[in-house]
């Protein structure tokens, strides 16, 4: 264990960039999740369409695919990205496919009566959507918003197939430079600090705001 | 899809309003098809000399044979994880304090973790510690560690949604505990359990895709090894990705199948949800399982 306490710089630089991979991807995928979950409820075709494919395409497809598919694939049509930018791209386009279906199923939950009043009202959709439905669905959904936080956290690990340093890349090189797989443990702790105050994070979040069903 | 409850019996206004954004909507959809085929046509990633490639017999051997190391690895893992889990499951909810609490601590620790550490664990880690595996052996076992926590879970939230008066009744009719767990609770929850299975073990197939890193002969790692030889590594990674997208949108639909059928014959009638709502009435409130991300 020694290994991990005498290396626990390294370990820090890249649990921070652990941390910026995840914020900033999650405030990317969280837009993206609700314009597709609004997408696939509102009353234009072309555009619940267009939310349906994009949702069933990505889910579909697994998160290492998509990375090196954008990485080594994608510079063959002029699309190029650095490293960090590259993994954040990605890891919003995918978790914003969860996101989108997680909030959508937040709207169904909302009681029919909620949106056919502000109808009648004369607020137009997206008046419907914005100050009536989507605050009240957002509540219902902050558990399952909270598990999706904690996979993209574990799900930053990707990023080391390109060479991100982040807290996956740099343990990985280090147990391989030092042949000490001891390393390992002092990674499962960095990410255990991450996802297991996150779960709690949300549970409180949810005893705040949330809707019982 | 029929049209969602929010836009139900739009007014003339409203519907006018409607087919103006459809046109205009629908136009964006259409130009952003377009930019994009114009793009890979103008780097000459149309050229029918890459794609041509995906005719012959031997490349599509190649992608087969990848596909098959990614079905065989999953199924293995999908089924040490199922059992594992299930055990898992009947520990914490056993009687017995220690038994209880280690069978928690390993679902608390090990589903907070990345599939990927205990990969890059088993195959740099283990051969250290004296155990020598094949990959596709290290990715089973890392697959299995890690998805046997999150059905452990799954399985518990399904068995404690079960209303209680079940298994007392089945108590008060003196079964035993296993006897009211094999009769009573177990078919009850299993089938509302469903659709958070499936969909964990679809995440389970796209998660040997991490086979990639460690070098294993997968379906990704062919169609990267293919388009690096054939010089269309472009269409190579599309194809493989076309291809999961195939096997999972099968996985899904078989086991949906599976799941109405079995309604069918118990004369229950069907729940009409998705697996991401489903998971959300399985988690009953608050520390649900995990999504399946």
């Amino acid at each position: 264990m020694s290994v991990v306490w005498e290396n626990r710089d390294l370990f820090l630089d890249g649990l921070r960039l652990t941390v910026a991979l995840t914020l900033i991807s999650f405030a990317v995928a969280f837009v993206i999740g609700l314009l597709l979950a609004s997408f696939r409820v509102s009353p234009v075709p072309p555009l619940r369409w267009f939310a349906t494919a994009y949702v069933e395409l990505i889910r579909n497809t697994p998160l290492t695919a998509l990375v090196v598919l954008f990485y080594f694939g994608f510079p063959k049509i002029g699309i190029r990205y650095g490293e960090f930018r590259t993994a954040v791209i990605v890891l919003a386009l995918y978790t914003g496919a969860f996101l989108g279906e997680v909030i959508r199923s937040g709207i169904n939950t909302v009681a029919a009566g909620q949106a056919e009043a502000a109808r009648a009202l004369g607020l137009t959709f997206p008046q419907v959507l914005m100050s009536v439905v989507l605050p009240q669905a957002l509540r219902s959904v902050v558990g399952p918003i909270g598990s999706i936080f904690s996979a993209l956290i574990r799900n930053t690990s990707i990023a080391l197939a390109i060479a991100v340093h982040e807290l996956m890349f740099v343990s990985n090189s280090l147990a391989n430079d030092l042949a000490e797989p001891a390393i390992y443990f002092g990674t499962a702790v960095g990410y255990l600090a991450l996802t297991l105050p996150t779960g709690f994070a949300f549970e409180a979040i949810e005893r705040r705001v949330g809707v019982k069903r | 899809m029929s049209a969602p409850i929010l836009a139900d019996a739009l007014g003339p206004r409203a519907k006018r309003r409607v087919l103006v954004v459809s046109v205009i909507a629908g136009a964006l959809v259409l130009a952003l098809l377009y930019v994009a085929l114009r793009r890979f046509a103008d780097k000459g990633q149309l050229d029918a000399e890459k794609w041509k490639l995906f005719t012959q017999w031997g490349v599509i051997k190649f992608f087969l044979g990848g596909a098959g190391n990614t079905l065989r690895v999953a199924l293995a893992a999908m089924v040490l994880a199922v059992l594992i889990g299930f055990g898992l499951a009947l520990g914490r909810l056993a009687l017995n304090k220690p038994v209880r609490w280690l069978t928690g601590a390993y679902i608390q620790i090990f589903r907070g973790l990345p599939v990927l550490l205990f990969i890059l664990f088993a195959y740099n880690g283990l051969p250290k510690l004296g155990i020598d595996l094949s990959k596709a052996q290290y990715l089973v076992l890392a697959l299995t560690a890690y998805n046997s926590a999150v059905l452990g879970e799954i399985f518990r939230a399904g068995i404690l949604s079960l209303d209680r008066g079940q298994s007392e009744a089945a108590y008060a009719i003196g079964l035993s505990y296993w006897h009211a767990m094999r009769h009573v609770v177990l078919p009850q929850a299993l089938r509302r359990m469903v659709p958070a299975i499936v969909s964990q073990l679809v995440t389970l197939l796209k998660d040997t895709a991490l086979g990639f890193i460690i070098g294993y002969e997968e379906l990704l790692r062919r169609g990267q090894i293919s388009g690096v030889f054939s010089g269309n590594l472009l269409q190579s990674l599309i194809v493989a990705s076309l291809l999961y997208i195939v096997m999972n949108v099968i996985l899904g639909h078989v086991a949906r199948r599976l799941e109405v059928r079995q309604r069918r014959r118990l004369g229950a009638g069907s729940i009409q949800v998705t697996g991401v709502e489903d998971l959300t009435i399985v988690a009953g409130y608050g520390g649900g399982p995990p999504m399946n991300v």
